[in-house]
């Protein structure tokens, strides 16, 4: 099971908010492979096709042209293809209302997005370390919830 | 009608490598543990093929002489837990320094080295996963969740479930059950 890196993918129509994410991943002590998907269409239609490689761990911007972060959740929890896919909100705000409603709808993880970028590098090292102990320690994953 | 039922996770993973062993025919001794002495002499062909079926059911065979050490001091930790019978006196360093007769510094090192968190990290992680299953299965409340646990409070056992999840007890309680709710009736 050690693999010897985490693949990650984030979907984020921001071009800036995809640069910094992709070199925070750069300076963490775990080994990453990150992908990126300039909205939720594009994210869609790479999963969808079964000669690509699933994702471990999928960020999820949610608000996005053409499809939307909460759709592209809605349809990735209808399919069990994805089961081991554990699913990041990555979101500049919400309500509280928001973020339990993307919990209930299979949401793993949600991060309110830092301006700062080392706490943008802390937190993402967080959400892989909880991650990775999710994925080789045996713990539920039903009962994955975090919260940042 | 909605059936629930309880593991007993060493049984399983036992059982299932006997049969699997068995079915086989690998010829072996249960050493405990997750050990296994292997008596005759099956080709590598064999092994692969086994190998490759229990890894399915995420059995898998540990090599790496770190991760045999990182793995029996999970397995202590676990017993820590989950077995109340151990003395709650000992300090857990303490206890797993004895155990495995090594200096608790240098387990502390391998094991951020193997699973990228620290001992005391894993052990807050284990119980709050511990916590979450009593509240969602066994409808226990958070009184006696901090008692089971040996928190010193329910304050205690809450303030670290928040740290360690970002969301309240009662939070996750809300949402597990949402979420079952949808999964039966979706909209």
């Amino acid at each position: 099971m050690a693999e010897n890196y985490v693949k990650i993918a984030l979907a984020d129509d921001d071009p800036d908010d995809r640069l910094f994410f992709k070199e925070a991943f750069e300076e963490l002590k775990i080994k990453s492979k990150v992908s990126t998907f300039n909205d939720g269409d594009t994210l869609m239609s790479y999963l969808n096709n079964e000669n690509n490689e699933i994702p471990d761990l999928l960020f999820l911007d949610l608000n996005m042209p053409r499809k939307s972060g909460l759709e592209c959740l809605v349809e990735i929890k209808s399919n069990d293809r994805f089961n081991d896919l554990a699913i990041a909100i990555y979101s500049t705000s919400a309500t509280e209302e928001d973020i339990e409603y993307t919990f209930v709808k299979g949401a793993n993880i949600y991060i309110k997005k830092p301006n700062d970028f080392n706490i943008l590098k802390k937190t993402l090292s967080q959400v892989v370390t909880t991650n990775w102990q999710f994925a080789n320690n045996g713990l539920n994953r039903d009962n994955f919830l975090l919260r940042l | 009608m909605t059936i629930t039922f309880k593991f007993n996770y060493n049984k399983i993973c036992n059982t299932l490598l006997e049969e699997k062993l068995k079915a086989h025919h690998i010829e072996f001794q249960s050493l405990g543990n997750g050990e296994v002495e292997i008596l005759g002499k099956p080709s590598e062909e064999v092994l692969d093929i086994f190998y490759k079926e229990i890894h399915s059911y995420g059995i898998d065979v540990v090599e790496n002489p770190k991760l045999i050490l990182v793995q029996k001091i999970k397995d202590l930790i676990k017993d820590l837990i989950f077995n109340t019978d151990i003395s709650t006196n000992v300090k857990t360093s303490v206890y797993l320094a004895e155990a495995l007769n090594k200096n608790y510094s240098y387990l502390a090192s391998i094991f951020s080295e193997i699973t990228y968190t620290s001992i005391e990290n894993y052990i807050i992680l284990q119980k709050i996963e511990y916590a979450k299953t009593l509240i969602i299965k066994e409808n226990l409340t958070l009184t006696e969740i901090a008692h089971k646990l040996n928190y010193s409070s329910v304050a205690h056992l809450s303030r670290q479930f928040k740290n360690t999840t970002g969301i309240t007890p009662s939070a996750f309680e809300r949402i597990i059950l949402m979420r079952k709710k949808e999964h039966n009736h979706p909209l």
